[in-house]
């Protein structure tokens, strides 16, 4: 059917439409409207009345177009904050996690110390802990500081990564250490040559690292929801799924606030495709 | 470490003088080493390492919420968690939820990722139609879903034509839990089987077409060995992933137990020992148990990547 110079991608003119080929896009196709479907769907009961929305049976496009439920999300809810709040969450978390995480894989690789070892496997055994895991002791720490209900109760205890750090310590360990020998013999310290030479050259790996912990830290439920109910604290995921689940759910606002919420995320990706792509594979890939 | 020999294995090429410089000069640099970790460790201290050892003091008190006059009590928690119904019973739960996702996923991921891979025009548009869920908060995911499963107005029972009570019956309840999470999360492993599918080299496929392998053959002795340690990967990242789970079914079940307490998770039951009934020397205890759970998979995994490793030697 295809033979192996049409397999190598990007190779050659466009491809021909082959039986199979149509019948593989015809599939795609199929499948690919079952996962957009959902989406649809939300869009278009966001785009009805509460009373058309809830009727029996259900129709796929709104008989009467309206704005009502974004503009009832827009302005009496307190949306406009929990965007304000996940932004600051999320970038917050982002910046921190590179940081320590860039420096702490690059102090493991590349440094000895007495104990770097045991360290290493201690680290490595944070890997199995997280707020659902030890959610309930957590918060009582967080609380015996002093930090519930703000800020850095939602930030600080999603800064302490492991997986970040082994990823970036195992890709450390994979850069050649004749660069940096070269570096020391001119005489550079070891904070500039982590800086010109190894920052450098581990961007796609940092890369990767701020967009998988960016992506987690907007969607992250669980921590926020439990340090925090304060509504105007709460990010976009935990404000939409408590407060507006509380008093009696309206259907058609519920969708709005949800693709308000999904939507940053699906804008940047259209966008970012490639590096997202290649960022989470990068991240997820590095477990094996 | 094998890198510091490597590196020690270039050096005499190099003039002797050269040589001894850089020694001396990373000597020096080792002892900022420690400057290197600090900000992590002192985030790991405060964040994991003191909330673990917290937990285990907790977990021998009867300590409640406020945390004042918590008196040791021993292993009196365990010994109540051991006996706990409804610990068992949400434990069951989340690894049922885990026996039903975990297979579904990978099978759905591999059969998605060939799919993309082998179509020829637009990969960029399958590859965002399939991996755009994932990008969804889970807890709009969730509420689409109950959406979606909502009796009378959702969709799915329209479009089926049926009429079940995904929500209300205990013998739906988690299986609507299941679905959401298929929809929401397989684009990530779907990812993952794309980046290895793309990793196989393609002259292994041109030498097997030369020896005249059709495409099945290809299939099993090509494509699916090739993928064996991605498979494994996913495997154990989703039976991680989903033994933790709490979003999904807490928000598709407005908060609640669901019906007949049959979407109860095992960190839901913790989070209504801890917070709701104020028991936090008791939610401290099931908590260590569950770490312990999610610890030997973990260890059970490393243990079996080992043992294949030294097999294939």
């Amino acid at each position: 059917m295809t033979t192996a110079a049409q397999r190598t991608p990007a190779a050659g003119p466009r491809r021909s439409w082959t039986p199979g080929q149509i019948v593989l896009t015809l599939l795609g196709a199929a499948v690919s409207l079952v996962f957009l479907a959902p989406l649809a769907w939300a869009l278009s009961t966001s785009l009805k009345s509460e009373t058309e929305a809830v009727g029996v049976p259900p129709h796929w496009l709104p008989r009467d177009w309206t704005g009502q439920a974004w503009t009832a999300v827009l302005e009496t809810g307190n949306i406009t904050d929990w965007l304000v709040n996940s932004l600051v969450v999320s970038v917050c978390v982002t910046a921190i996690v590179l940081v320590v995480s860039a420096l702490a894989g690059y102090g493991f690789a590349r440094t000895e110390f007495r104990g770097k070892n045991a360290l290493l496997g201690v680290v490595m055994a944070g890997l199995m802990v997280s707020p659902a895991v030890l959610g309930v002791p957590l918060f009582t720490t967080v609380q015996q500081m002093g930090m519930v209900d703000t800020y850095w109760g939602m930030i600080l205890p999603q800064c302490a990564p492991a997986a970040m750090v082994y990823i970036l310590y195992k890709f450390f360990q994979g850069v050649p250490r004749e660069l940096e020998e070269a570096a020391f013999i001119d005489g550079a310290g070891r904070w500039r040559v982590f800086l010109t030479i190894i920052v450098p050259l581990s961007r796609p790996s940092l890369a990767a690292v701020g967009i998988f912990t960016f992506i987690s830290s907007w969607n992250n439920f669980l921590w926020p929801y439990m340090v925090t109910n304060n509504p105007d604290l709460m990010t976009m995921p935990n404000g939409i799924a408590t407060v507006m689940n509380s008093y009696g759910i309206q259907w058609a606002q519920l969708m709005a606030g949800g693709l308000l919420a999904g939507l940053p995320l699906i804008v940047v990706f259209v966008f970012f495709q490639r590096q997202i792509v290649a960022g989470v594979a990068h991240t997820g890939l590095a477990g094996q | 470490m094998t890198t510091t020999s490597a590196g020690t294995v270039v050096r005499p090429a190099r003039a002797r003088t050269v040589a001894d410089s850089p020694t001396v000069r990373r000597k020096q640099g080792f002892q900022h080493g420690g400057w290197f970790i600090a900000p992590f460790l002192v985030l790991f201290a405060l964040f994991v390492i003191w909330p673990l050892l917290r937990g285990l003091h907790l977990s021998l008190t009867d300590a409640n919420i406020s945390g004042d006059g918590a008196s040791l009590i021993g292993l009196d928690n365990y010994r109540e968690a051991l006996d706990d119904p409804l610990m068992w019973e949400s434990l069951g739960h989340s690894a049922w939820f885990t026996l039903l996702v975990v297979p579904c996923i990978t099978v759905l991921a591999f059969l998605l990722a060939m799919l993309a891979h082998h179509i020829e025009r637009g990969k960029w548009l399958w590859r965002l139609c399939f991996f755009l869920p994932f990008l969804l908060p889970s807890t709009v995911a969730a509420n689409l879903w109950q959406w979606l499963f909502n009796p009378g107005s959702g969709m799915v029972n329209h479009v089926l034509g049926l009429e079940t009570p995904w929500l209300t019956d205990a013998s739906y309840a988690m299986l609507a839990v299941v679905v959401t999470t298929l929809w929401w999360t397989v684009g990530f492993s779907f990812l993952l089987y794309l980046a290895a599918l793309q990793g196989i080299p393609a002259h292994l496929y041109e030498a097997a077409e030369l020896d005249g392998a059709n495409a099945w053959h290809r299939m099993v002795h090509i494509t699916l060995p090739m993928l064996r340690n991605i498979t494994g990967l996913v495997v154990a990242l989703q039976i991680l992933a989903s033994l933790q789970v709490f979003d999904q079914a807490v928000v598709m079940q407005d908060f609640g137990p669901g019906p007949e307490g049959a979407t109860r998770t095992f960190v839901q039951y913790t989070l209504e020992q801890g917070f709701t009934s104020y028991r936090v020397g008791y939610a401290s205890a099931i908590s260590i148990i569950f770490f312990v759970i999610i610890a030997a998979v973990a260890l059970a995994r490393m243990w079996l990547l080992r043992n294949r490793e030294e097999g294939g030697r």
